[in-house]
Formats: structure tokens, C-alpha cells, sequence
């Protein structure tokens, strides 16, 4: 479980989270919904170190991450930010390979060759393995970055709008696999998510935020409603309910 | 260091050394042969210094546009130079050669440099425009302020700092590169040990904290390193801007590698080449003493112009 207590965050004196208090449960997909500038990459960055604690706390499966070595955390959580730059001319199976870094801090042994291999595998990577980083598309490019946190074999996998850039044959097969990952029980994963039909149709616990704060959360069924929507994103949402599940229709 | 390009690297820089230490040499060899060595080695340091602290430097700051001495380091360096001329006359300031300023003047570009460096590594980092533009308004800055400053000294004094304003690789002092040597091996064994690290910091922080990396304390102590070789190198022949540009480019076009591994080496491998080959040349061939640090600048120059103007984005 990751436990958020109290967590604030100030940007130059603008709040960004105001007393931020949650549980993402341990397996599973937790989605985490909202509009943009809710705070929802900050809250994934606070969660995984990249950005210091001011206020309050965030503790990963009982491990404080303001006092956990972080090199120790590196085995605990992956993270796959929004917007990734890279200066070196990589190719895509080296920056696979550098996910494995906090396991062998530059020697590589066999198994983590192997663990490369099963991450470009599950991610289509294995005929684009050779090519440079800059000569990909951006969902290419997306997709070997998920598959650098992959390789990384944490318990835990935070991908901030993973969905960006992906065509619907890859977005689908991507929540699929992480679906597969997840319910073996091998990853809890935390996702931010825009399109509300992916939060129902995969997610196993919806978190949506506003403002900073909390604004609801629960099992996809019980919260993705429509009087929840519209207000959330300020807007008039419909929400069906096909094949069995809720479905946003935002388009109308 | 089993790589092909890499031994091909070293196998040239051999034959170019071989090249500048005899190419030529008639009459008594001992004395000349010695000049040369001396030169050679000073060639070969600075060249080190001035390709690894580059490619590191573009790797800590994630961009293949800026070096140190873009970063306004150069002017910086003339802009100490006079205002030590100032402080202590023309003739203190020669009396002071040797050991006690080499040392002065590296302690002083050192504490200059982090203090520039620092700028860059704030919430500005991979901000190209940005640090283009910090790195401009620096460099304008100490240059009017050494030109305000020159204003202030003695006209005959001037000449003293004349001296320093252009790279020669003409006299260096023994000693002086002897304390160069000495600082330059713990540090180049330092870097070697860290370039695993290197190729992570590569990534952007983000992605280097992701992995456990301590980003933030390591880079601090990359750029102390830097800025470390890059005060050595310029206290010792003087500022030569476009040089390391010109070098880590050659160095990542030659390599298509992340592995700072084999950059590194290859970085410092062709800086050698580029200065043992145009001293050589220059020198030997066509008998002209100080033209190498003005055609160095020449095609330097170039390739920054076609970098900004985006011929490679990063
Ligand atoms: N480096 C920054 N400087 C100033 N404001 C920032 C910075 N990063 C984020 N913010 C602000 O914090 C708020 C939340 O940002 P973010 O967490 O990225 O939102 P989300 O990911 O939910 O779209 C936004 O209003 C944004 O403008
Ligand atoms: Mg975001």
C-alpha cells in the first residue's frame, strides 16, 4: 500500500496539494483521474522522490520515502514521467537496459539481460531494439520508456499519462499487459489516465483530484457517475452504462 | 576500452605524437627533443582536460550546445586576469608567475565557475534556450566588465594582460604543468570510475532519480570536477572557447554511444589528435607559431552556429 498523509506541496508560495490524504491499495490498477493542473503529476512525483517532501508524509508498503535510501527504493518503485528528454543518443534497447541499473549499478548480469528481453518482448520493442530514441514516433518513443520501468521489476509502476501519444491498438494492448501484471499479482500499478473509459474498463481504484485536494475516490462502478463527472470537470457528462460497465460519453 | 574505434583513436594519436616529436629534427636532438616533449605532454593534458570536461559537462546539463567556455568561462578567465593586473600593478603581476598565481588563478576559476555553473542546475536545466541565453548575457557581462577594467589600468601595463587574452600553446612553464599532471590524474580516475553513473545522469534527472541515483549530489560534484579541469587547462595556456564543442561533437558522431565509458577516452583521445596534428602542422610545416588556437576558434565557431541554428536539436 502507499499511505499519502497530509501531503501539502507549495510551488513559490501557490498551493499546489492542500492537505492531501489517501491509500492506494497494493495490487491492482489505481487510476488517478482528473483536469489538467490538478496536481496529479506532482502527487506521482512526491510519491516517487522526485520532488522533496515540504509537508506531510508518504509511505511505500511501510517505507517512508523521505527517509528510505533511495537506491532501496529504486527496487521498490518504478516511475515513467509525462515529459522525458534524453541528451545522449540512446538506442531503445540501451535505455531498457538502464532500467535494470538499480540492480546492478553498471555490471549487468545474465538475468538482467533476460529481464530486458521479457520488457522489450512485452512491449513490441524487439524489432525497434536497434533504433536511436530520436528517430522513433512519440508513441514509439512512449512505449520504451514504459518498458524502462518495466525492466526495473518493482513492486510498484507510477506512469504518468502512459496513454499520451498511443494509437488504440497499442493503448489497449499497454493496459492489457499491465492488466496481466497486475492481477498475477506481480505490480501494483498507479496510472494517471484522461480517458474516463479506460479508468472503467481496467482501473481497480479510481482516485480524482482537483484543485490539489481529494476529490473522490472508490471502485470505478460506485464513483465514475455522472452528477461525480460533471463536477469534477466541470462540464455536463453523460455516463451509459455497456457492457456491463460504465462509459463516458464526453464527445456528445 | 576493447572497442575498434577506440584503439584506432589511440593508434593515430601514437603516430601524430611520433610525428611532432620528430618531424624535422636535425642538428643536436637532446635539447629540442626535450622542448618538444614538454610541449607534447602540455598538448596532450590540456587536450584531455578540455574534451572530458566537456562531455561531461554537456551530459550533467543535458545539452550537446553548451560547454564551459560558451557558459562565458573565457571572459571570466580575462576578466580575473585583469583585475589582478589592476590590484597588483603590471610588474606584481608578473613577478608573480610560477607555482604561487597557477595556483591562485586556478582556486579563483574554480570558485568562479561553480558559481556559474550553479545557475544552470536550477529548475532552468534542460531549458536550452535558457541556459543559451544565460551563457550569452555571462559572457557579454565579463567581457565589458574586463574591458572597464582595462580601461583602469596603466596603458603600459596593458600589454601584460594582452598576453593572456589569446590560448598559446607556445611556452608552458615545467612546473606548472607538472601541478596540472598532478591534479589532472586523481580527477581523470575520479570520471573513469563514475561513468557508469555518467551514462544514468544522461538520462535527465527525473529519470535518474527514478533509478536511485543521487542526482543531485553527483552533479554537483561532476561540475566541481569540471570546472576543476577546465581552470587547470585555461590557468595553463589560456582560454580556448570553441575547442571543446568541437571535440565532444567529433566524440559523440564518432561513437553513437551512451557509454561515457568509451566517450570519454575517445573525447580525450581527439582533442589530442586535433592539437598535436594542428601544432604539428603549423608549427612544423608551415612555420607559423600562433595561428592553431585562431583556426580551432575558426571551425569551432562554425559548428556552434550550425548547432543553434538546429542542425541537431540536443
Ligand atoms: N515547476 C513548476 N512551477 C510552477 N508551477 C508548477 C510547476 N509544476 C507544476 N506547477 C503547477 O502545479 C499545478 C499542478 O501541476 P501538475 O501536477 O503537473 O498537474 P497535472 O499533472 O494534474 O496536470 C499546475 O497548476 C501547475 O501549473
Ligand atoms: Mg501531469
Amino acid at each position: 500500500m502507499i499511505a499519502v498523509r497530509n501531503l501539502s506541496h507549495r510551488i513559490g508560495g501557490a498551493p499546489i496539494l492542500t492537505d492531501l490524504t489517501l491509500d492506494l491499495p497494493k495490487g491492482g490498477i489505481t487510476a488517478i483521474i482528473g483536469p489538467n493542473g490538478a496536481g496529479k503529476s506532482t502527487l506521482m512525483g512526491l510519491m516517487a522522490r522526485l520532488l522533496p517532501i515540504q509537508e506531510g508524509q508518504v509511505e511505500v508498503d511501510g517505507h517512508c520515502v523521505a527517509r528510505t535510501k533511495t537506491e532501496a527504493l529504486a527496487k521498490r518503485l518504478a516511475i515513467v514521467t509525462q515529459r522525458v528528454g534524453v541528451a545522449s543518443r540512446l538506442r531503445v534497447g540501451d535505455l531498457v537496459g538502464f532500467g535494470r541499473w538499480p540492480h546492478h549499478h553498471g555490471r549487468p548480469r545474465p538475468e538482467d539481460h533476460a529481464a530486458v528481453e521479457r520488457a522489450l518482448e512485452a512491449f513490441d520493442l524487439l524489432e525497434l531494439r536497434g533504433r536511436f530514441l530520436d528517430e522513433l514516433s512519440g508513441g514509439q518513443n512512449q512505449r520504451a520508456f514504459i518498458a524502462m520501468g518495466l525492466a526495473q521489476e518493482t513492486d510498484w509502476l507510477l506512469l504518468d499519462e502512459p496513454l499520451n501519444n498511443l494509437d488504440m491498438y497499442h493503448a489497449r494492448a499497454l493496459m492489457a499487459r499491465i492488466h496481466g501484471l497486475s492481477r498475477a499479482g506481480v505490480r501494483s500499478v498507479v496510472m494517471v489516465v484522461h480517458d474516463i473509459n479506460y479508468a472503467a474498463a481496467w482501473a481497480d481504484h479510481v482516485v480524482a483530484l482537483k484543485d490539489g485536494k481529494l476529490d473522490f475516490q472508490g471502485a470505478p462502478r460506485e464513483v465514475l457517475t455522472s452528477a461525480r463527472l460533471s463536477e469534477l470537470f466541470g462540464m455536463k457528462i453523460g455516463v451509459e452504462e455497456i457492457a456491463g460497465r460504465p462509459t463516458v460519453l464526453h464527445h456528445a | 576500452m576493447s572497442d575498434r574505434r577506440l584503439i584506432a583513436l589511440g593508434l593515430a594519436l601514437i603516430a601524430a605524437c611520433a610525428f611532432f616529436l620528430f618531424w624535422g629534427l636535425k642538428g643536436p636532438a637532446g635539447f629540442i627533443l626535450e622542448l618538444r616533449a614538454v610541449k607534447l605532454a602540455s598538448l596532450l593534458l590540456v587536450g584531455a582536460a578540455v574534451g572530458v570536461s566537456t562531455v561531461v559537462f554537456q551530459t550533467v546539463t543535458g545539452n550537446r550546445i553548451l560547454t564551459p567556455s560558451i557558459m562565458g568561462f573565457d571572459s571570466l578567465f580575462l576578466l580575473v586576469q585583469s583585475l589582478m593586473v589592476l590590484t597588483m600593478g603590471g610588474l606584481g603581476y608578473a613577478m608573480t608567475g610560477g607555482p604561487a598565481k597557477f595556483l591562485l588563478d586556478t582556486a579563483l576559476m574554480m570558485a568562479a565557475s561553480l558559481a556559474l555553473f550553479s545557475l544552470l542546475m536550477g529548475r532552468g536545466r534542460g531549458d536550452l534556450h535558457r541556459m543559451i541565453l544565460v551563457g550569452v548575457i555571462f559572457g557579454l557581462f565579463f567581457r565589458s566588465m574586463t574591458a572597464f577594467v582595462l580601461r583602469l589600468i596603466d596603458p603600459s601595463e596593458f600589454a601584460v594582460v594582452q598576453q593572456v587574452m589569446f590560448a598559446s600553446f607556445g611556452a608552458v612553464d615545467t612546473t606548472q604543468l607538472a601541478m596540472a599532471a598532478a591534479l589532472f590524474v586523481p580527477v581523470f580516475a575520479l570520471l573513469w570510475r563514475l561513468a557508469p553513473s555518467l551514462d544514468i545522469v544522461a538520462l535527465g534527472r527525473d529519470s535518474a532519480v527514478g533509478l536511485g541515483l543521487r542526482h543531485d549530489r553527483l552533479a554537483t560534484v561532476l561540475l566541481l570536477l569540471v570546472s576543476a579541469l577546465v581552470a587547470v587547462s585555461t590557468a595553463l595556456v589560456g582560454p580556448v572557447s570553441f575547442l571543446g564543442l568541437l571535440v565532444a561533437a567529433l566524440a559523440h558522431q564518432l561513437m553513437q554511444t551512451p557509454c561515457h565509458a568509451l566517450l570519454l577516452p575517445a573525447a580525450a583521445m581527439i582533442a589530442g589528435l586535433v592539437l598535436v596534428i594542428g601544432q604539428g602542422v603549423f608549427e612544423r610545416v608551415l612555420g607559423l607559431q600562433s595561428t592553431l588556437a585562431v583556426i580551432i576558434e575558426f571551425f569551432g565557431g562554425l559548428l556552434f552556429l550550425y548547432l543553434v541554428l538546429g542542425g541537431r536539436r540536443r
